[in-house]
This record gives C-alpha cells, sequence and structure tokens, in this order.
C-alpha cells in the first residue's frame, strides 16, 4: 500500500502538532532528559516521513511515533552505557502495543517547567518548546529576544532538569496551590508577552493562540481547580475585544470607547461560563478575579453603565491576593472614577516610587485622576511623561490627543 | 540521587556556636536537623567546620608554592558545614535542606554530587 508523500506528510505535521507534547512527556518522564527526547523525537518524525509514504500510515501514528522515539532512546541509551553503567529503566524499555491508549504525562512536563527551581525568565518559554513543539527562534521573536539567547536559555533549563534531578510528578496536594500559581503565571507570561505584541501589525508570532492552548490543556486535565478556568477566562475575554482595540486607521481606542458590536460573542459566553464553573469551587483567586473583572466591564454595552461598586470590590480582592502593581493602579483608578479622586491619587501616592517611575500606566493612572480631581497641572506633566515613557505609536497618538484642550 | 547540603551561616551563627548563652540553642538546632536526616536514614556523610578564621588557602604559581592565611572574604555567609544526602529527587533535598537552621539565618546550597566515574578499562 502506498500513500501519496504529501498525504504522509500532513498525517506526520498534524502527529506533531497535536501529540508533540504528550509524546515528549512521555518520553522525557523516565529519564528527565528533555533535550533527548526532543532530539528522539524528531528522529521519529523524520523516520515517519520516509517510512509513511511507501508503507502507509499507520492506524495510530501517536503510538507509532512513540515507538519509533523509544527505539532511538534505547539506541542512544546503549551507546551512553558503553562509557558509563547507566541504571537500568524499566520504562525505558517497556513496548507499547500500537493500540494501547497511553497516559497523558502533559501534566507532569508543566509543573516541571514552571518548577520554581527554574529560572522564571525560561518557564513560559520551556513550557511553549516542550508542551506544544514551538521552535526556539520563534519563541525568541515572541519574547523580544535574540534566539541565540532564547536557545541558550532553554537549553540550561533543560540541563538543570536533567542534572539536578527535579522531581518529575505531580505536587503533593498540600504544595498544588503554589506550584499551581507557578504553572498560571508562566502561561499568562506566555500570553502577556503576545499581547503586547498583537497590535503591531506585523505581529505574526504572538503567543496569546498558544497560551489559551495550554490553558484549555490544564482546564482539561486538571478539571477540579478554579482557577485554570479563571486564567482561562481572563484570556479569553481580552482576546475577545481585540478587534475592537483599534479603530479603521489603527489608532488605540480605550476600552469605555470600544464599539462593543465588534466584541467576539463566543469568546466572551465561553469565558462567562468558565468563570461560572470555577466559582462553583468556592476558592477565590487571582485569575478568577482578574476574570471577573474584565466581565464586569464586558457587562457595560449590555446592561448601560459599569458597575463600578462590584468593581471597587473586586480590586480591593485583587489587592489582598496579588502586590502586582497593575492591580494596585487599578484600584486607583476605580477608586477616583467613583467619586474620590483623592483617595485614588493617595492610593498611586503609596506605590514604591522606585517601582513606579519608569511604568508608563502608573503615568497614565496619574494623569486620568489628577484630571478627574481637577488639577490640570498635575495632570499633563504626567501627560508628558506618560508620552515619554510609550513605545507603540498608536498609544502615543491617543496619549497626545488626551490634551489640555481633550473632552476626555 | 546525591546532593551536597552546603551549609553557609552567618559571623553572628559562628559566634553563637561557643556564647554560653547561645551554645545550647545553636546546638539543640543543629543536633534536631541532624537527628531528623539520621532517622531518615539518608545521611551518606556530613560534617561541620570550624570558622573562616581557621582556613588555610594554597595556590600554585609558576611552580612555587603559596600558603596564606584566610580567605576572610568580605562576605555576609561563610561555609559552616556540609552534609551529603542520599534522597529520590531536588524537591525532597530541599524540604531537607529547608529544616537545617542555617537557612533562617543565611543560607543552604544544594548541589547533584557527580555519580562515580567508571572504573579504568570497563
Amino acid at each position: 500500500m502506498t500513500t501519496q508523500p504529501d498525504a504522509a506528510e500532513r498525517a506526520a505535521e498534524k502527529a506533531a502538532r497535536s501529540s508533540y507534547g504528550r509524546l515528549i512527556a512521555i518520553l522525557a518522564a523516565t529519564d528527565r532528559n528533555i533535550a533527548a527526547a526532543e532530539d528522539a523525537l524528531s528522529d521519529a518524525l523524520l523516520s515517519a516521513l520516509d517510512h509513511w509514504p511507501r508503507h502507509g500510515i499507520p492506524a495510530n501514528p501517536d503510538a507509532w511515533l512513540l515507538t519509533a522515539a523509544r527505539n532511538r532512546q534505547k539506541n542512544a541509551a546503549r551507546a551512553r552505557t558503553n562509557h558509563q553503567k547507566a541504571e537500568p529503566d524499566l520504562l525505558l524499555h517497556l513496548f507499547l502495543p500500537e493500540d494501547a491508549p497511553f497516559p497523558d504525562e502533559r501534566l507532569r512536563l508543566m509543573f516541571v517547567c514552571a518548577h520554581p527551581a527554574i529560572d522564571p525568565a525560561a518557564r513560559a518559554p520551556l513550557m511553549l518548546q516542550t508542551v506544544l513543539g514551538l521552535d526556539a527562534a520563534r519563541i525568541a521573536r515572541a519574547f523580544l529576544t535574540e534566539p541565540a539567547a532564547m536557545s541558550q536559555r532553554l537549553v540550561r533549563a533543560k540541563a538543570r532538569i536533567r542534572d539536578t534531578g527535579l522531581r518529575f510528578a505531580l505536587p503533593e496536594p498540600a504544595d498544588l496551590p503554589e506550584r499551581l500559581a507557578e504553572v498560571l503565571d508562566a502561561i499568562y507570561a506566555a500570553f502577556t508577552q503576545g499581547w503586547d505584541g498583537l497590535d503591531t501589525p506585523d505581529a505574526p508570532d504572538a503567543l496569546t493562540g498558544e497560551a489559551i492552548w495550554l490553558a484549555r490543556l490544564l482546564v482539561a486535565l486538571l478539571p477540579e481547580e478554579p482557577e485554570p478556568k479563571g486564567l482561562l477566562a481572563l484570556m479569553l475575554y481580552c482576546t475577545a475585544r481585540r478587534a475592537a482595540r483599534r479603530d479603521a486607521a489603527g489608532a488605540f481606542v480605550p476600552l469605555e470607547h470600544q464599539d462593543s458590536r465588534l466584541w467576539n460573542r463566543d469568546l466572551i459566553i465561553e469565558a462567562e461560563g468558565l468563570l461560572t464553573d470555577a466559582a462553583r469551587a468556592a476558592r477565590f483567586g487571582r485569575y478568577q478575579c482578574e476574570a471577573a473583572i474584565q466581565s464586569v466591564h464586558i457587562q457595560r454595552p449590555i446592561t448601560g453603565s459599569l458597575n463600578l461598586t462590584a468593581l471597587r470590590t473586586l480590586y480591593d480582592l485583587l489587592v489582598a491576593h496579588t502586590d502586582g502593581i497593575g492591580a494596585q493602579i487599578g484600584r486607583a483608578i476605580i477608586l477616583a472614577e467613583s467619586g474620590d479622586p483623592n483617595a485614588g491619587l493617595a492610593a498611586l501616592d503609596a506605590l514604591d516610587p522606585a517601582r513606579v517611575a519608569a511604568h508608563q500606566p502608573w503615568w497614565v493612572a496619574r494623569h486620568r485622576i489628577a484630571r478627574l480631581s481637577g488639577d490640570l497641572d498635575l495632570a499633563e506633566t504626567a501627560l508628558d511623561t506618560a508620552i515619554n515613557l510609550t513605545e507603540d505609536p498608536a498609544l502615543r497618538a491617543f496619549l497626545r490627543a488626551q490634551g489640555p484642550t481633550s473632552p476626555n | 540521587m546525591q546532593y551536597m547540603l552546603i551549609l553557609n551561616e552567618t559571623a553572628e551563627d559562628f559566634a553563637r556556636r561557643t556564647d554560653p548563652a547561645t551554645t545550647g540553642e545553636y546546638w539543640g538546632g543543629w543536633n534536631a536537623f541532624i537527628g531528623a536526616m539520621a532517622q531518615a536514614g539518608i545521611i551518606v556523610k556530613g560534617d561541620g567546620l570550624q570558622g573562616p578564621h581557621t582556613a588555610t588557602t594554597i595556590r600554585i604559581r609558576d611552580g612555587k608554592r603559596m600558603v596564606q592565611d584566610g580567605p576572610f572574604a568580605d562576605t555576609k555567609e561563610q561555609l559552616g558545614g556540609y552534609f551529603v544526602i542520599d534522597v529520590p529527587d531536588l524537591d525532597t533535598a530541599l524540604d531537607w535542606a529547608t529544616r537545617a537552621p542555617s537557612a533562617l539565618s543565611a543560607s543552604v546550597e544544594l548541589r547533584p554530587v557527580l555519580p562515580p566515574m567508571p572504573a579504568p578499562g570497563t
């Protein structure tokens, strides 16, 4: 039986995309060697491209790839044994029948990638590479890093996992909340990294889709945990508004002036469902809180007004849950908009000056709040600083238009 | 896997070892920690070290032996002792290191021990 080469290639690509992380997780679980697992899997993919067109696509491409990769690993291990007596590894020699379902180890892989002993800057990239199979160059573009530097960071992280003996397992129930938070933060870091580049017309490398994919996987693998649902909802709310964030001329449109008809209803409905579902666990957390804030904003066009009381409660909760500067700034703005600009200014001024001096959102908030309080001089100085700190040309243009004569 | 717990201490920690007012509490803390590790059967070897004032350093430069007292490094933390423990993974080693008294005042560094070299000719 023969198959068209391009059909075989497509089947191999499909298997690679859908199963990459699953296979890497299984292959690396035995000896913690992610780099060797990646080598073995690429070899297996290459040999699939050679075999499948001639012998037909196997009934279970994933199992075929796993077996082929295991054989590569076995050969490599045998080669190493000649130099060094490697400890026998039962799993390494385990041969799965072609139609047997194999366990999903991706959850363990995510927890290893986000281990506290791994450089925080490497956690999200490592997850994107090992679970989704993205290449280092693409990740480097999205993280605005040199490809060589990103490759080095990833290689170093993999060497740490191999050599330091990180536990390749799910955390104990007592450790789960803290460790899960590391995984969620890494996924959110991938999302925001992509988000920053999203408005640049030629930003095909935005990682938002990949981050959402990882969050969906986490929700499926940990259905009892509310925070993964909160994170997924948060990212879906943001993505839903994507088309409304720029006008026809490419200018930045702030949330309160966005045309809600451009928002993606399907994503919003899905996000609302996730948030309701997460609330059933009655375990509140940072991401559920941030998603709930988005939900309040999204309801404005439906109810006709922004529920400032709800926002104030949510921001108070959020500030209690994180020491994130964004949460503090958001809370200050809501204080001012609910009629207490002096409290808003005081909340802004209470933040560590070293942390806010070059933080653009702080200056934008200061401009907005000073304006609400009627202190136009203070508002103008803050706006000038904010403009100087803004790199995005569309956002700069938007801020310039907020000058003293603007009706906003 | 075997890990070395590199136990760093502050100058105050070293002083507490012999100060009559603190020596009981100091050694009591370490004995509890070491006792727990011994009971778990994970200790491969380990020792406390005398303070940095007893250190002697040797270098060979241009074939000449240079002996120096010290170092009296200007750092807050100095090596005070070490243990090699045998545990399944880094996470378990971290759990043990967290219980070391010097983790509270200074720091504990963890390093995996290199596996033994194969005998020549095998």
